[in-house]
């Protein structure tokens, strides 16, 4: 069975994809970075974080890369000050909404939040603090969750539905009052359903979900296995 | 808890001959305790051995809602209003003599006049709860035609030629989504009729499931036999008790008589309806996220496209319109699409249903033609600004719409005028506002709205809602510099463009539009440290030495 | 996440076997048992199925979260998660009486926030809380749709327009003192 191939321009180079293609996977077939934080592979992809919106031409909206399928004849740009900006302003939404303090966490130095702020030029937060109080959750026996280093990208909840299976953990309330939690809002550790696989821990982009005995700058997060487990589902090679 | 009213019980009959007296039963006027009047009237006949040639009967939402209990003796057509139970020997007495003044109402005056009447056209004339009512009025009438004489295909054009747009608020071509529905593939289909309404200050899609839901069952079963679907569901916000208990009623008629169900006027043709329940999230008003609520799912958004017409409930093709779209359908069956495209303006058809609220005379629900103007709405309809106050400016389309100040009061009212003038069209609230209505502040909590409404998926919204609300809180609490104001600016054009649903996406619309509108009741707060309407409460200004302090 | 089809044809499927009613002989789990039954126990269920819950027992614990999700198949986090969600569910025991306040636009501008006002120096609760002899809980809603009757408040599940401070400090204060539901014909 063959799938059409598409032929579009992205950031002026012509690129040829595959129908049902993102833009984002296209994209980075032509060997063009869009910035993500909520995508992973492996995990459907939900387009939360607004990072990876791109402009097409014809299109008055942005279009979110990760969720957007390749039309034929596409014009997309993923880079231009109006698109640099909005992400810039996005990390700094993410960095202000709860408590990011890089130089006491487990994540320093390995962090995608982290990363994601050097990489686009945050040097500064220009949007008022909003210090929440949020609590530390230590209970489970290897693990710690740790809310106020959370971006609520819910890589963890869809590592654990669509990977593992367990789906110990969802979100709660919504809005700015938004939370992870383990089946009833219970302590991790009395969760009945957690497996302790740690695929949680290691999908978390921040410091929010790190592994017990870690000091700062100490977690380094094992991705590779994803891909393969992946792979291993669907039967590719 | 007093028990539920009861519609229509020893005196439902009316005489050949005879007088009714039609109550208005819809949740306005029940709150006004018009179930106690009802039976005082019931009572009185009884007491005056009336039986025989006066009858009560519980009817729909009459509009002027402010001058409730309504009440409507047929066949003389004398109206009153604010009626309560001490009144009724005096009713009863009337009905074939000289009406009660000091309770009457002027039934001919503009209010009532001036409206078009075809979403509305039974509400306020029939009893809600009764299947004989609704088919005396051509009740099913347009299903059985369409089902025995069209094509799916045919119904589908008749709908594109009426130019009716979906009446929800975004205004997208109604017939193009019939359209786009019908030539999707799917072994199963869907009908959602999207019974939410969220917007704070509108309330005509309650009032049209109360006063008249076989409408909107007629409606969306002539959209199932369109688009080829066999399964419709109402999604109704449970904030709204009494619709749902009337539409669980009609349902069950209609199956009965053989409108809904299988078999559907002796055709093959088959058509359920189920009733699901909204649980307090406004969100869900927006259509992937009403999708995700049916599916027992959090009210979370989805990207769009796949849109609904495609990839829907369930991931099958799925059509959803709102109430009042639905209830336009079949009139636009029976009359045909041209009759419809006659009223209202080129690209704005037939007629709109406005919540009249806020500070106007005549609050309630009017159903006008597109095109009338907002002062023949505000003024000659509403009736004006009571208390002798001065209009200050009319607000549109809940917390995704804008304030309209005075120099609009001749515009249009049609979709492309009212987002011309930064505001939109919206389910149809109108909030009148006055002089004692500080716009700052009604920017603060249409925003303060939108941050507690927000589902939380996306940053922009989630957080950016947030912070928007607290630079206005800081506006309105005396606080701010105009630094704050720049960024409020920045911040809002960061949201609109990058939120995922239009709940993000609108909201900061009302900042907009009083930005623009109403600058120098923001420049008053920040730079002069004062409230002009007088509202907001300021901290005190501290000087210079305060500070140092 | 995907979403599961619901089962379109075939027999619905039972609860498992292991899932007993907390309190097997209390009649409110009928109520509960039937909502599901007549959705044939499938997942999608949940909401209609947390609504009768809450009907019946005024609230949602976590007993009722944990039989709901054993019946419907659905994750523990995913019931939380979505009774949470939705604002009309509580997970707190209601007070006897309850007073909704709309904050609609109508309701804004005629005046509502002078009745949270009044209610704060009548019964010294916010909106969201109940106070400490367990009698009164007030909540606010986002818009009732009795816009033509602004102010609105809904008392015990009844709907009470062109409502004023006094008026309403009156009522509350009856509540407060007898505790039962006091039969008065609210003011025109």
């Amino acid at each position: 069975m063959s799938d059409t191939v598409k032929t579009l321009s992205i950031d002026g180079q012509d690129v040829s994809a595959v129908e049902n293609q993102t833009i984002l996977d296209a994209s980075r077939e032509a060997g063009v970075e869009i910035p993500t934080l909520c995508h992973m592979d492996g995990l459907c992809d939900i387009g939360a974080c607004r990072l990876c919106m791109v402009e097409v031409a014809g299109i008055p909206k942005l279009l979110p890369a990760c969720v957007t399928k390749v039309a034929e004849g596409m014009e997309v740009t993923t880079d231009s000050p109006r698109l640099r900006g909005y992400r810039k302003t996005i990390v700094e939404f993410m960095l202000s909404e709860r408590n990011h303090i890089c130089s006491v966490c487990v994540s320093n130095g390995h962090c995608e939040l982290q990363a994601m702020a050097q990489r686009l030029g945050v040097d500064h937060v220009h949007v008022p603090y909003r210090y929440p109080k949020l609590p530390v959750d230590a209970s489970h026996e290897r693990f710690v969750l740790d809310h106020n280093r959370c971006i609520l990208c819910t890589r963890c909840v869809r590592a654990c539905d669509e990977i593992e299976g367990a789906h110990t953990w969802d979100v709660m309330g919504r809005g700015i009052d938004a939370k992870v939690i383990t089946d009833l809002n219970q302590p991790w550790g009395d969760s009945p359903t957690c497996t302790s696989c740690g695929k949680c821990v290691n999908v978390c982009p921040t410091g929010a979900l790190f592994e017990k005995g870690r000091s700062v700058g100490e977690m380094i997060k094992r991705k590779s296995f994803l891909p393969y487990l992946t792979q291993m589902r669907e039967g590719k090679k | 808890m007093r028990e539920e009213p009861v519609m229509n019980g020893a005196n439902s009959a009316a005489a050949p001959g005879g007088y009714t007296i039609d109550i208005c039963m819809a949740a306005g006027c029940l709150s006004c305790q018009a179930d106690l009047v009802k039976d005082a009237l019931e009572k009185e006949i009884s007491k005056h051995g009336l039986g025989d040639t006066c009858s009560v009967r519980g009817v729909g939402c009459l509009g002027l809602c402010m001058a409730g209990p309504l009440i409507v003796v047929e066949p003389t057509g004398v109206m009153y209003g604010s009626a309560v139970s001490a009144d009724a020997e005096a009713i009863v007495k009337s009905v074939s003599g000289a009406p009660v003044k000091r309770l009457e109402l002027n039934a001919q005056q503009p209010f009532f006049s001036r409206q078009v009447k075809i979403v509305l056209e039974n509400s306020g004339r029939i009893d809600p709860e009764k299947l004989e009512d609704y088919l005396a009025q051509d009740g099913y009438a347009a299903l059985s035609t369409a089902v025995t004489e069209m094509t799916p295909p045919g119904v589908v054009n008749r709908i594109l030629k009426s130019g009716i747009r979906g009446r929800g608020g975004a205004g997208y071509p109604t017939g193009l989504k019939w359209g786009t529905v019908a030539k999707s593939t799917g072994a199963q289909k869907y009908v959602i009729c999207n019974a939410d309404e969220g917007d704070p200050g509108a309330f005509m899609d309650r009032a049209v499931l109360e006063s008249d839901p076989h409408r909107v069952l007629e409606g969306m079963a002539i959209a199932g036999y369109a688009v080829g679907a066999s399964q419709g569901y109402i999604y109704v916000r449970a904030e709204y008790p009494l619709a749902v208990k009337r539409l669980k009623n009609a349902i069950r008629q209609a199956e009965r008589a053989g409108y809904l169900g299988s078999n559907i006027c002796g055709t093959d043709f088959r058509f359920n309806v189920d009733i699901r329940l909204g649980a307090g999230a406004f969100v869900c008003g927006e259509e992937t996220a009403l999708i995700s609520s049916i599916e027992g799912n959090r009210g979370i958004p989805r990207p769009r496209p796949p849109f609904p017409a495609a990839k829907g409930l369930w991931n099958s093709p799925t059509l959803i319109n709102n109430v009042e779209t639905f209830a336009n359908i079949a009139p636009i069956v029976r009359n045909g699409g041209e009759w419809f495209a006659s009223i209202g303006t080129e690209k704005s058809k037939g007629t709109k249903v406005f919540a009249l609220a806020g500070r106007v005379s005549n609050t309630g629900l009017v159903e006008v033609p597109m095109g009338i103007t907002l002062r023949e709405i505000l003024y000659d309809i509403g009736g004006g600004i009571p208390d002798g106050k001065k209009f200050k400016a009319v607000q549109t389309g809940g917390p995704s719409g804008g304030c309209l100040p005075e120099q609009f009061l001749d515009m249009a009212v049609d979709y492309e005028s009212l987002a011309k003038a930064g505001s939109i069209m919206g389910s149809g609230g109108m909030i009148v506002m006055d002089e004692t209505s500080c716009m700052v502040d009604v920017a603060r909590f249409f925003m303060e709205f939108c941050m507690t409404e927000s589902c939380g998926k996306c940053v922009p919204c989630r957080v950016g809602t947030c912070q928007m609300h607290d630079i206005l809180a800081k506006i309105t609490g005396g606080t701010a510099t105009m630094r704050d104001l720049d960024l409020l600016e920045e911040l809002c054009d960061t949201v609109k463009s990058c939120s995922l649903c239009g709940l993000g996406q609108t909201s900061p619309n009302p900042v907009l539009s009083t930005l623009r509108y109403f600058r120098d009741e923001y420049m008053a707060h920040i730079q002069d440290h004062v409230c002009p309407a007088g509202v907001c409460q300021m901290k005190p200004a501290r000087t210079l030495a305060e500070v140092a302090a | 996440m995907q979403s599961r089809q619901p089962a379109l044809e075939g027999k619905p499927s039972a609860p498992s076997p292991n899932v007993a009613a907390p309190v097997a002989d209390d009649k409110r789990w009928k109520l509960v048992n039937a909502t599901m039954r007549r959705h044939g126990y499938q997942s999608h269920a949940l909401i209609e199925t947390l609504h009768t819950v809450q009907e019946a027992f005024g609230y949602l614990d976590d007993d009722s979260l944990r039989y709901v999700s054993a019946a419907l198949k659905v994750p523990y986090s995913k019931v939380y998660g979505v009774a949470t969600f939705y604002h009309f569910f509580t997970l707190k025991p209601q007070g006897e009486h309850t007073c909704v306040v709309c904050m609609g636009t109508a309701c804004y501008i005629k005046g509502a926030p002078a009745l949270l006002a009044g209610i704060r120096e009548a019964i010294g609760v916010e909106s969201g809380q109940t106070t400490d002899n367990g009698r009164v809980s007030v909540l606010s809603a986002r818009c009732i749709g009795s816009c033509g009757l602004a102010p609105a408040v809904v008392l015990d599940g009844e709907v009470a327009g062109r409502m004023n401070a006094k008026d309403l400090k009156d009522r509350l204060a009856g509540w407060m003192a007898s505790g039962r539901a006091v039969e008065e014909v609210v003011p025109q």
